[in-house]
């Protein structure tokens, strides 16, 4: 026998149930998953810009190397960490989605594959990063001039 | 020991909107969850509303969200959690009253992968025979008890109503790996619609939620993989 609807529910809106998908105590792979899919759109973002940038070759050098010695200023370092990290991190986040998907047995040591992901991604992010911000600290001349 | 209840709560008939209330209750520690909340219940606020059935973890009843994380109320103590406990119904579906949600449309999405043994041969004299090989293939899934957990934890199914969930595709998983079932092809065509497997994006709230300790994403994986990789 089919039981009648309930009179009247409540569900959450859209901006209730964002703010319950960050207040659910997910673990790794909640948080892999929301960096993924932020560091995406952060990445999917710059290279929006990155076309813009590029673009304005067109208008010839002088318009090109004054945005040149912007990216040299000391801010876009620390930019350049960002986005650094963001394409580090979705790369390799992007290669253990990859391998689950191949390898389903794969899922019984999602927690193991995770923290190795993080060593993998300090292990490259680390040094690049001081190389990155050498300059600032006066260490050495930095990668190139 | 003194323990700290604050649950949220939700009276059709009263409210426009859940809100919190707590309570204050003696326990032992040992305790679960479920006897707490039956015990503000008997002794302290008898309109307070929930599900629960067995009590021992097997009829998937009282699934809610206890200290941010899904659980079933009868199969978590509080020295687990400690003094302060938090309890909300389970996401991503109406709310009837209190921790009681409207499980309508995840029975509908069950009940659309065919939840059934499928097989037109005519039985023969004896059983169907299967080896304990076959068999293995599949026992991970045969565990659910279709508590709710896994769906209700998932990110892709808060956001999106039309996915499936991870319970529908565990238990078309129980299926589709049975050597004796031929309705792979009835089955298949559900899974890889718009709202199918591939609304999954490996977030594994399902497999660290579940109470059965099934893993629900490798489940997930294995039936990608099948439509990946099936004949054409
Ligand atoms: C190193 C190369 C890359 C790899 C290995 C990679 C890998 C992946 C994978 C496997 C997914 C699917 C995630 C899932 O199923 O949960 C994904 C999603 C995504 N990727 Fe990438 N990706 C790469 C580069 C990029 C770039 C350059 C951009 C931006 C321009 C980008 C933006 C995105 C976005 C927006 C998503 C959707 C995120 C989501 O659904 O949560 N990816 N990527
Ligand atoms: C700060 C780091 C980066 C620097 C200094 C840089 C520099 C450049 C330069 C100089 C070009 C022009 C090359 C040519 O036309 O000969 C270029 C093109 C391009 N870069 Fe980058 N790049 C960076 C990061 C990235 C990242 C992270 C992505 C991918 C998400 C990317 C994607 C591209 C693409 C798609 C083009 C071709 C764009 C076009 O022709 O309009 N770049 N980049
Ligand atoms: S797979 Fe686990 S969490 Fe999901 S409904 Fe079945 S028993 Fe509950
Ligand atoms: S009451 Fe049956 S599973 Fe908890």
């Amino acid at each position: 026998m089919a039981t009648a609807a309930p009179e009247r529910t409540v569900k959450a809106g859209w901006w209730e149930s964002f703010y319950q998908g960050l207040t659910y105590r997910g673990y790794e792979g909640h948080w892999a998953w929301i960096f993924h899919r932020v560091t995406g759109l952060g990445v999917l973002l710059f290279l929006t810009l990155h076309i813009v940038d590029i673009f304005l070759l067109t208008l010839g050098p002088g318009v090109f190397n004054s945005l040149l010695a912007l990216y040299k200023a000391p801010a876009a370092r620390i930019l350049d960490v960002f986005l650094l990290f963001g394409v580090l991190f979705h790369a390799v986040n992007g290669l253990r989605i990859v391998i689950i998907d191949f390898w389903p047995h794969a899922t019984r040591a999602h927690k193991a594959i995770f923290w190795a992901e993080v060593a993998v991604f300090l292990i490259v992010f680390v040094p690049s990063a001081l190389v990155l911000l050498a300059p600032l600290f006066g260490w050495g001349g930095g990668a190139q001039s | 020991m003194k323990a700290h209840f604050k649950i949220k709560r939700f009276n059709p008939e009263k409210d426009r909107e859940p809100h919190w209330e707590e309570y204050e209750l003696e326990v032992e520690p040992t305790e679960r969850v479920l006897d707490a909340l039956q015990t503000i219940k008997w002794e302290q606020d008898g309109t307070l509303t929930l599900r629960r059935s067995c009590a021992h973890g097997i009829c998937g009843s009282d699934a809610m969200v206890i200290n941010g994380k899904n659980r079933l109320a009868c199969k978590t103590l509080i020295k687990d959690l400690g003094s302060h406990i938090t309890v909300e119904p389970l996401r991503g579906l109406p709310v009837i009253k209190d921790l009681i949600i409207d499980f309508t449309d995840f029975f509908a999405k069950y009940r659309s992968i065919k939840p059934y043994f499928i097989n037109d041969e005519p039985p023969p004299d004896v059983e169907r025979r299967q080896s304990p090989r076959q068999r293995a293939r599949f026992d991970d899934t045969t565990k659910c008890i279709l508590c709710g957990i896994c769906t209700t934890a998932c990110p892709v199914f808060w956001a999106d109503s039309r996915y499936l969930g991870p319970a529908a595709i565990v238990q078309a998983h129980r299926f589709l790996f049975d050597s004796r079932d031929q309705g792979a092809e009835e089955r298949l065509p559900v899974l890889s619609a718009h709202g199918g497997v591939w609304k999954c994006r490996t977030v594994f709230n399902c497999t660290d939620a579940c109470p059965q300790g099934i893993d629900v994403t490798g489940a997930i994986a294995e039936v990608k993989k099948l439509l990946l990789f099936r004949k054409l």
